[in-house]
């Protein structure tokens, strides 16, 4: 049983079927890429992880419960961070106050009415939020305003303040998407720190090839909306279909 | 001091001062002279430039925080006032529970619609407020003011009339809203030379109740509570799939806020113990709007400055008439002392609201920060004049002052 269990799922858009029998397992502490050509349905199917969307058919279990229905907080609550294609930070805030949001969330839950204390006196929120950016090499920019950051700084802020809240699973949709080379690789070193530090189920999507190769265990390909082929990188490489499908098209 | 840093206690003995001082502050011209009609040192503008301080620090904590613009705080300012009046009519003249039942009908009144509005973000939640304040000025106005049940005595307003139960009222009370026998309208007034300050029981009781709240808003503003809400505005997807429940939090700011309101509106009634319907109507509900961004919305101090600014206008721009005018051009030859009469009549007395609308337009375009902006742009300006020779030490800038 994978941490994260996908069966038969399908949603349909209008008159496009965007997913059709849909079966995924990803297995505890691994880093599992699904790949395949724009408007495979990649992101519908991630969206379908994380309550953005309701499948019209089949189910997603996570650790044995299953997430239809449930609202974005609740999931996250569940374990399940997720980091998007283009960065989603809280502009108008400081970096460290980025941090200490997710720190917030784990600590007190969906909900609290803190309304009088301080909170740069909440000591353990503060300390953690600093030593999360410590491990991203952030901490010069803690009272930098994260909008007017770099790209590549707002993703890694993104994916730390994920990464801060210790989730089981971790989601990235194209977490490179429009990325300069030298930000595409700082990235990738980031995601095997991340990946090799263990305790942590990454789901990424992606488009580059170079980056799935050099992170993902175990790979699916998907092609209109279905599973094409589930393999290691070394067979998909190789792989008949895939090469057809979707590498093809791009080599 | 008080939990807060140094920057925020000093801003708060800053308003303090500036409270306490008002009387001689704003009584800055000699009875007699001819500036006189500028002094704003009476009682009754004093009361309401703290009421309507209190009216905006309270709208900003939604508005200012958390981007939800809403169209219809005046209704719980105009339930506060009900809700004051009604207990000065069946229990008694004294304001402290007139005003606890203010802040907590508007409380409650602020759930109710802050919980169906709240289903709804942008214009869509600006529109709803706007229609809920409407049905409540409809209500107050004439449905809820009929023979056979009177709650809000519609055109002429509520009032405390001579047959009231008033259960604890007694011989030796004021016979108008007191303070533990302390009349509300009692003044000393005090004449230097040719000036003269008024100090006025209820400015001081509306001024003080004006600073604890001040004080829970700095407190609200630089707490978890406020930066959530400050991430709302920021970004309210990143907010849900990081685990955090945006409804709650948006239904706490709306409800404090309504209270805020609520706590004016008591405060008014407690003042003048009057409520009409047209407390409710959306041109109130406008009007707060308007203080909190000329004064710099989600800023401190921003929506006291802006309250006292457009309660200085209507109530002394509006007093500038003709004959004034005449007063002011008559050191010009005849023609042209009529040509600038003419030039600025229809910004004065009654075109009082033509000039709030320019200045309005200047500032939103030139000062999107409002007041506190400009206040800021001079500071800057002012120290990078006098520190050129120094070196820039902190380029830090803090979100909210
Ligand atoms: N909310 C939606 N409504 C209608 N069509 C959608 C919606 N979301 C995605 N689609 C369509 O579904 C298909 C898959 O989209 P998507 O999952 O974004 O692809 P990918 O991420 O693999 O590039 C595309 O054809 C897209 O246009
Ligand atoms: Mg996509």
């Amino acid at each position: 049983m994978g941490i994260l269990e996908v069966k038969d799922v399908g949603i349909r858009f209008g008159g496009l079927q965007a997913l059709s029998n849909v079966n995924l397992s990803v297995a505890e502490n691994t880093v599992h890429a699904i790949i395949g050509p724009n408007g495979a349905g990649k992101s519908t199917l991630l969206n379908c992880f994380v309550g953005k969307l309701i499948p019209d058919t089949g189910s997603v279990m996570f650790d044995g419960q299953s997430v239809l229905g449930r609202a974005p907080y609740e999931i996250n609550q569940m374990g399940i961070s997720r980091v998007f294609q283009t960065p989603e930070i809280f502009g108008d805030l400081t970096v460290l106050e980025n941090m200490m949001i997710p720190c917030f969330a784990k600590r007190d839950g969906a909900f609290e009415l803190n309304a009088l204390p301080n909170m740069m006196k909440q000591k353990d929120i503060v300390e953690r939020a600093e030593q999360v950016l410590e491990e991203m090499n952030m901490a010069d920019k803690r009272h930098e305003h994260a909008a007017a950051m770099s790209r590549g700084d707002k993703r890694r802020l993104e994916i730390g303040m994920c990464l801060s809240q210790e989730p089981r699973l971790l989601l990235l949709d194209e977490p490179t998407a429009g990325m300069a080379r030298a930000d595409t690789n700082n990235t990738i070193d980031l995601l095997k720190e991340i990946r090799d530090r263990g305790n942590i189920t990454i789901a990424i999507i992606e488009h580059d090839m170079h980056v799935v190769f050099s992170l993902a265990e175990r790979i699916t390909v998907l092609a209109q909306g279905t599973p094409l082929v589930e393999d290691t990188p070394e067979n998909i490489k190789g792989h008949p279909k895939v090469r057809e499908a979707y590498l093809g098209e791009s080599a | 001091m008080f939990g807060l840093d140094k920057k925020d206690t000093t801003l708060l003995l800053v308003v303090a001062t500036l409270t306490i001082l008002a009387p001689f502050l704003l009584n800055p011209f000699p009875t007699a002279s001819g500036m006189a009609q500028f002094n704003a040192g009476y009682p009754d503008l004093m009361q309401r430039f703290v009421i309507f301080g209190i009216f905006a620090i309270g709208f900003n904590i939604l508005f200012g925080l958390t981007g939800y613009l809403s169209f219809g705080h005046a209704a719980f300012l105009g339930v506060g006032s009900y809700a004051a009046v009604w207990m000065f009519k069946l229990f008694t003249y004294n304001v402290i529970p007139a005003i606890i039942m203010a802040v907590i009908i508007a409380g409650i009144f602020s759930l109710l619609i802050g919980f169906i509005s709240l289903r709804r973000s942008g214009i869509y939640f600006s529109i709803l407020t706007l229609a809920f304040a409407q049905m409540s000025f409809a209500l107050a106005y004439s449905v809820l003011s009929n023979p056979k049940f009177n709650l809000t005595n519609g055109e002429t307003g509520l009032q405390v009339y001579a047959d009231d139960p008033q259960r604890f009222h007694h011989d030796g009370l004021p016979d108008l809203p007191h303070l533990f026998g302390l009349s509300m309208r009692s003044t000393y007034t005090m004449d230097v030379g040719a000036w003269s300050f008024d100090f006025n029981a209820g400015y001081y009781l509306c001024a003080a109740i004006m600073l604890g709240v001040f004080y829970l808003a700095v407190r609200i503003f630089r707490s978890p509570f406020g930066m959530m809400l400050r991430a709302v505005k920021s970004n309210q997807t990143r907010l849900n799939y990081t685990g955090l429940n945006t409804r709650p939090y948006t239904l706490a700011a709306f409800v404090i806020s309504g209270m805020y309101a609520g706590l004016a509106g008591g405060l008014l009634a407690a003042m003048d113990p009057l409520a009409g319907a047209e407390r409710m109507q959306w041109t109130a509900s406008g009007e707060v709007v308007l203080m909190t961004i000329l004064g710099g919305a989600g800023t401190l101090i921003g929506p006291i400055l802006g309250a006292g600014f457009i309660k200085y206008f209507e109530n002394i721009f509006s007093k500038i008439n003709d004959n004034v005018l005449h007063q002011w051009f008559s050191f010009m030859p005849d023609g042209i002392e009529n040509f600038m009469v003419f030039i600025v009549h229809p910004f004065v007395g009654k075109g009082w609201h033509l000039t709030l609308g320019i200045l309005f337009m200047l500032v939103v375009i030139f000062l999107p920060g409002g007041l506190v902006d400009g206040g800021q742009r001079i500071g800057k300006w002012l120290r990078s004049r006098r520190g050129q020779k120094e070196d820039k030490t902190s380029g830090t800038t803090t979100p909210a002052e």
